[in-house]
């Protein structure tokens, strides 16, 4: 038995529920562990209680076969561990090695020294192939980049094992490549990792051993290789959980949405959206494929309001909604699932219930002349909380208290229940698990079964492909091709959006 | 276990009273002075008789206005430092339309209020429009608003509502909220109908940001702008909307001393305190409408009942300041107090 | 849960303060007789009144301004007669005279009204400030006396006690006129009104009548109590040559202080010079071996304090008098303290000119049209 990491019949409680219960977590030394949950299974609460952050109420934890007790963080980076957290916690202006070495500066006569410093994160940078530049401010570099530096900020602090919490959520495609490659060479030095996810695919590429916990119970640890998604997904969710969405063929009907030439900086002033010209018509969904940061972002905050318009004609049924304010763009028929639903679907700290009616509290009957009608508002609030199956308390918790997947059925029901003419739908399914995915995915087919227009933004070139009836790929603030999924792979829609606009890229 | 942290909830505000007793006792005795006799004398100073009890529910009276005013600009996640300066244009404008006119009561006292109102609002609307069309941080425009609000409320008092006095025209009868009434129940205090008008005015904060659409964005704007935003929310309007409100409460403090407790306007040398005081006061009533009333009670008595300890104990008054920040520091703290709670518990098991 | 929470607390700390209170009041009985019910407390008529303060029953307390009693000027002086006129009777503090400080104006009539509750038989409001304070309470209680310094208050159990200020800033003035070596004198006022006028139109009267060419910049603070306003002004004044300042704003005066022993201490041959006011300031001014106080126009507060004190003692308070102390009986004057400054030459000019005043040959002006009228006169 050569295990670096043994957590046993750990226990942690929170007030009201058991985050974790009699859990068992065995790594052993040089391996990919993945640790596998659906949202609010107990998988953060766990490496928490690893790392330090939670003390178990039961439990034992073993660091290379000696017991060690856990209290605080720094114990956990003296015993080898370290975590990169899904949320990165770097300094905006600071350079990387001012990152890196942050709370642990190489001194030299009270000042910090950060020629050494450099040059010691430019050598672990290329030992382990991370290539990053240490003098690179933060601001400046792809969030991919970011992630490596919090990477390097564990094996500078001499990190042996590494918690890595959902770091492919944040990632292109190309980005996640990458990092595999990075996580197996960091093995191949003698590290161990342990991979929080619910992505089953990647688990399944890069992973040798995986423990399994459902609602905070553990259910058990598998050899990768002896087993297959479609099992790894009914032990993670419980049930039986189909894959590839179904669905009929589309038949659109008259166009809903129709841009013209738009054009559309960001809040740099930078062009970002260059005369792209798009159509979605009723009955269908139509996927918007590229990789961050060609000018999706500014598309939907143009079609939405958000954001003002420089040039070109956005209509909906003929009717030009451009650069009509939030509220009017909303009345006219358009319901937006926004991108982050953090900073735009919802307001944490107001009830549940309070955020289905954000869009609506105005009209009746949720207010009359100006006062609420509280009584209405719950009432419909409860009505989609039982439709759209988001797990909470009661209505009158706050919406921070929600899981991800949960507050993203909020929004999506109250976005739906509008019955509006189009949707459109950004990133709907990022960092969810595949339960909540597969009510996502089945929600908006059926929306547009009912003749509405979906538009679909997404990074993942799976949800792209398996949800849309028509792709548009978007590259430097064009469409620069439409293609149906049925007649491409992900490879050739990985060379469109990387802006080789070859075969089939017959636009228009 | 919920039942435990319910405990917690409800001792933490208690220990917090207790520590701020205890360690303001200790540093009187340090000093050499008895403690007992020191918080008798706050307490007779405060409650002691009708009289004193009239002068602490006085000073508590612009205490409740101004601390809903910063309140009511915290819940729209804005910090108004102006209150003050919006309570002595509030006092100016009272008193100018109190000496101004010869009115019946019943139009009079309202008209002298509504000036309040309307010229802490104007004061407030000023900051927030610059804050929602530039996107100049409030907090600097209130702070310099603050110091023309003083001289400019000195230069009027001295120069136009007066002839070079330091001290305008007392208020005509009919605009005054001062009660013979309430004055003789309470042995000559100051006491006087402002009292109603604040606690009516706590309702109507409570009202407004609960209850109507127009709170609800509000609070939405608040709480996270870029959700209003989407939401179709006009997040300048409510920001130049939540300053005009905070700035007409904090008028009514200021009219509830220029038609209350003083019935005048003199020349000030420096700030009164009210509005800074109401910062501490909204804080520690959590921004909530009663909470604000009821910070309000403690910092009127702690106020008053303060002044009383030199004289019946021989505290000095320096000690009697640090005593009562104490007690504030303590009660405002209890997020440590949480913590040392929380951190007792699990050593414990 | 929210509710419940501040239920608990304000509950308890009422309850303290009713247990505390309990505590407190029993321990008190003894000492002093607070506990007495309130307003009728004083029901004796007058003349009752005097008899029992004759026999020694008197007692005496003073509501200071926002200053306080270390302002090291007005309030100070008053508080200093109180002392003296307690010790010549042998009382102490808190048992036959006190004060009671005013954090804000608020605070006024919140600390005459507990001192009457408190059974004092005369009560000093100290400035001018706590004229309508005075007014407001003498007139709910027409059986306790009460003096107001600076002020004239109307009411027959009121005692207003003035000074002819302008007459000590008129010599201080001419202080300030010979001594000065840039021809530029300054004057930092407290806050701008009737009463600190005075003070400015007989320092300007004063420096015009011994050299008219002689510059008197005039600023003033609006306020009597921010030192670092006084030390900005200073500061500005002495940059721009000024070397003589007659402050007329108590605590705010101890920043025109600081500065000038500032410059005094960077370079000690600098001739910079405070003259200060109320009190006499020489203690203030020491750098070192020297002492930037040139002179202080001492208002006799303490005195007029004790007299009145002791006149009420005596059953002859004057109640609805307006007492005026001047330079004649020595209620104003300008303070010799600083030998080395006051030179021979400048004490002649100040008897002389004192002279002329008390004789009536000169009329100092007290207003700004007056000063006018006068210089124009020159």
């Amino acid at each position: 038995m050569d295990y670096v990491i043994e957590m046993l019949n750990i226990r942690k409680e929170f007030p009201g529920i058991v985050a974790n219960d009699n859990i068992n977590l065995q790594v052993k030394k040089g391996e990919i562990h993945a640790l596998l949950g659906e949202n609010g299974a107990g998988k953060s609460t766990l490496m928490n209680v690893l790392f330090g952050l939670y003390q178990p109420e039961k439990g034992e934890i073993r660091v290379r076969g000696e017991q060690a007790n856990i209290t605080d963080p720094n114990i956990a980076n003296d015993l080898g561990i370290g975590m990169v957290h899904q949320h990165f916690m770097l300094v905006d202006t600071f350079t990387v090695t001012e990152n890196i070495v942050l709370g642990s500066e190489p001194k030299r006569m009270g000042q910090v020294n950060l020629k050494r410093a450099e040059k010691e994160v430019q050598e672990l940078s290329e030992r382990y192939g991370l290539n990053v530049d240490p003098r690179a401010k933060i601001r400046d570099i792809s969030v991919g980049m970011q992630q490596r530096v919090e990477i390097l900020k564990t094996l500078y602090r001499g990190a042996e094992i590494l918690i890595l919490d959902e770091p492919t959520a944040v990632l292109t495609p190309q980005e996640i490549k990458e990092l595999i490659d990075i996580m197996k060479s960091l093995v191949s030095e003698g590290k161990s990792i342990i991979l929080i996810t619910h992505k089953l695919k990647e688990i399944m590429e890069v992973c040798d051993r995986c423990t399994v916990i459902r609602k905070g119970q553990g259910i058990g640890t598998v050899e990768v290789s002896e087993t297959n998604p479609t099992e790894l997904a009914s032990l993670m969710v419980g049930r039986e959980v189909s894959f590839s969405t179904e669905k009929t063929p589309a038949d659109p009907k008259e166009t809903f949405l129709s841009i013209k030439d738009l054009r559309v900086k960001d809040v740099r002033g930078v062009e970002m959206v260059k005369g792209l010209n798009l159509n979605v018509r009723a009955g269908e969904i139509v996927g918007i494929a590229g990789v961050d940061g060609n000018g999706q972002s500014e598309l939907i905050e143009a079609i939405t309001g958000l954001r003002k318009t420089e040039s070109g004609d956005i209509k909906l049924h003929e009717k030009a909604i451009t650069n009509l304010t939030p509220r009017k763009v909303t009345q006219s028929g358009i319901s937006h699932i926004p991108q982050d639903r953090h900073k735009f679907g919802l307001v944490l700290d107001f009830p549940v219930g309070e955020n289905m009616v954000l869009q609506s509290y105005y009209n009746e009957p949720f207010s009359k002349n100006g006062v609420m009608n509280f009584k209405n508002i719950y009432k419909k609030a409860n009505e989609l909380i039982e439709e759209y199956d988001v797990r909470t308390p009661d209505a009158y918790t706050k919406a921070r208290a929600l899981s991800g997947g949960n507050q993203q059925k909020a929004i999506i029901g109250r976005e739906v229940d509008r019955s509006p003419d189009l949707i459109i739908a950004a990133q709907p399914t990022r960092g969810l698990d595949v339960g909540a995915i597969e009510f996502i995915h089945k929600k908006l087919i059926e929306e547009r079964d009912k003749g509405r227009a979906v538009l679909l933004l997404s990074f993942e070139l799976e949800e792209i492909m398996n949800l849309s009836d028509r792709i548009a790929v978007m590259f430097d603030g064009q469409i620069v091709a439409e293609v149906k999924p049925e007649e491409t792979n992900e490879q050739d829609l990985g060379l469109l959006m990387a802006g080789n606009s070859t075969s089939k890229a017959g636009g228009e | 276990m919920l039942f435990s942290n319910r405990m917690i909830n409800i001792l933490i505000p208690i220990i917090s009273v207790v520590l701020g007793l205890l360690s303001g006792a200790i540093i009187m005795l340090v000093f050499g002075y008895n403690p007992i006799e020191g918080y008798a004398a706050l307490w007779n100073g405060a409650f002691g008789d009708s009289y004193f009890l009239g002068e602490t529910l006085r000073q508590v009276t612009p205490y409740i206005l101004s601390g809903l005013a910063v309140a009511f600009a915290l819940r729209t996640g804005l910090l108004n430092i102006g209150v003050e300066g919006q309570v002595f244009v509030g006092w100016l404008a009272s008193v100018a339309v109190g000496i101004s006119f010869d009115l019946p009561m019943i139009i009079h006292l309202p008209l002298a209020i509504l000036a309040a109102a309307l010229a802490g609002a104007f004061w407030g609307f000023i900051p927030g429009i610059l804050k929602a069309k530039l996107g100049v941080h409030e907090v600097i425009v209130t702070i310099m608003m603050n110091y023309i609000a003083l001289y400019i409320s000195n230069d009027i008092v001295r120069n136009v509502l007066t002839d070079g006095e330091d001290r305008t025209a007392e208020i005509a009868p009919s605009a005054s909220l001062a009660s013979e009434w309430l004055a003789s129940m309470t042995y000559f205090s100051r006491l006087h109908y402002g009292l109603i008008v604040a606690l009516f005015m706590a309702l109507v904060m409570w009202f407004v940001l609960n209850k109507t659409t127009r709170g609800f964005e509000l609070r939405s704007v608040g709480f996270n702008q870029n959700a209003s935003k989407y939401a179709g929310m006009s997040v300048g309007k409510n920001i130049v909307l939540a300053m005009v409100i905070s700035g007409a409460f904090a008028g009514l403090a200021g009219a509830m001393e220029g038609l209350g407790t003083f019935g005048y306007m003199n020349v000030k040398s420096g700030f009164t305190n009210i509005g800074f005081d109401g910062i501490a006061v909204a804080l520690l009533g959590a921004n909530m409408a009663l909470g604000v009333v009821l910070a309000a009670f403690l910092f009127g008595t702690l106020k008053i009942g303060a002044l009383n300890m030199p004289t019946e104990a021989g505290v000095p008054t320096e000690l009697v300041e640090i005593v009562i920040a104490l007690i504030i520091f303590f009660v405002a703290s209890s997020y440590i107090i949480r913590w040392a709670f929380l951190r007792f518990k699990k050593e414990g098991k | 849960m929210f509710k419940n929470r501040w239920f608990v607390l304000f509950a308890l700390l009422l309850s303290i303060g009713l247990v505390l209170g309990a505590c407190g009041a029993s321990d008190d009985d003894a000492g002093n007789e607070e506990d007495s019910t309130g307003g009728d407390s004083s029901e004796n008529t007058e003349e009752e009144t005097s008899e029992e303060n004759a026999s020694g029953d008197f007692s005496v307390a003073m509501v200071t301004d926002v200053g306080g009693v270390d302002d090291k000027s007005f309030n100070q002086s008053a508080w200093e007669g109180l002392q003296a006129f307690g010790e010549e009777n042998g009382m102490s503090k808190g048992e036959g005279y006190d004060y009671a400080q005013s954090e804000s104006d608020a605070d006024y009539v919140t600390n005459i009204n507990r001192l009457v509750r408190q059974d004092y038989n005369l009560i000093y409001g100290i400035g001018y400030l706590l004229q309508p304070a005075i007014e407001e309470v003498a007139s709910q209680y027409p059986d306790t006396n009460f003096g107001i310094v600076d002020s004239v208050a109307e009411g027959d159990n009121i005692a207003s006690i003035t000074f002819k200020e302008h007459q000590g800033s008129f010599l201080a003035g001419v202080a300030a006129a010979k001594k000065t070596e840039s021809n530029m004198v300054g004057f930092v006022g407290g806050v701008d009104g009737a009463l600190i006028n005075k003070f400015e139109a007989g320092f300007v009267a004063g420096v015009k009548s011994v050299n008219a060419d002689i510059e008197v910049d005039v600023q003033y603070a609006e306020s009597f109590a921010a030192a670092d306003k006084g030390k900005l002004i200073a500061s500005n004044m002495y940059d721009k040559g000024v070397d003589v300042i007659y402050h007329a704003s108590g605590a705010t005066g101890n920043g025109v202080f600081a500065q000038a022993k500032d410059i005094k201490n960077n370079d000690p041959e600098a001739n910079v010079w405070v003259i200060g006011v109320d009190r006499d300031q020489y203690e203030e001014g020491a750098v070192g071996d020297t002492n930037v106080t040139l002179t202080s126009m001492v208002k006799r507060v303490d005195i007029a304090v004790q007299d009145v004190a002791t006149q009420a003692m005596n059953g002859e308070f004057p109640g609805g008098e307006v007492l005026e102390y001047g330079l004649s009986d020595d209620g104003v004057s300008i303070a010799r303290t600083n030998e080395e400054a006051m030179t021979e030459e400048i004490i002649t000019a100040i008897e002389e000119w004192k002279e002329k005043i008390t004789n009536g040959d000169v009329e100092v002006p007290s207003t700004r049209e007056d000063l006018e009228t006068y210089v124009n006169s020159l």
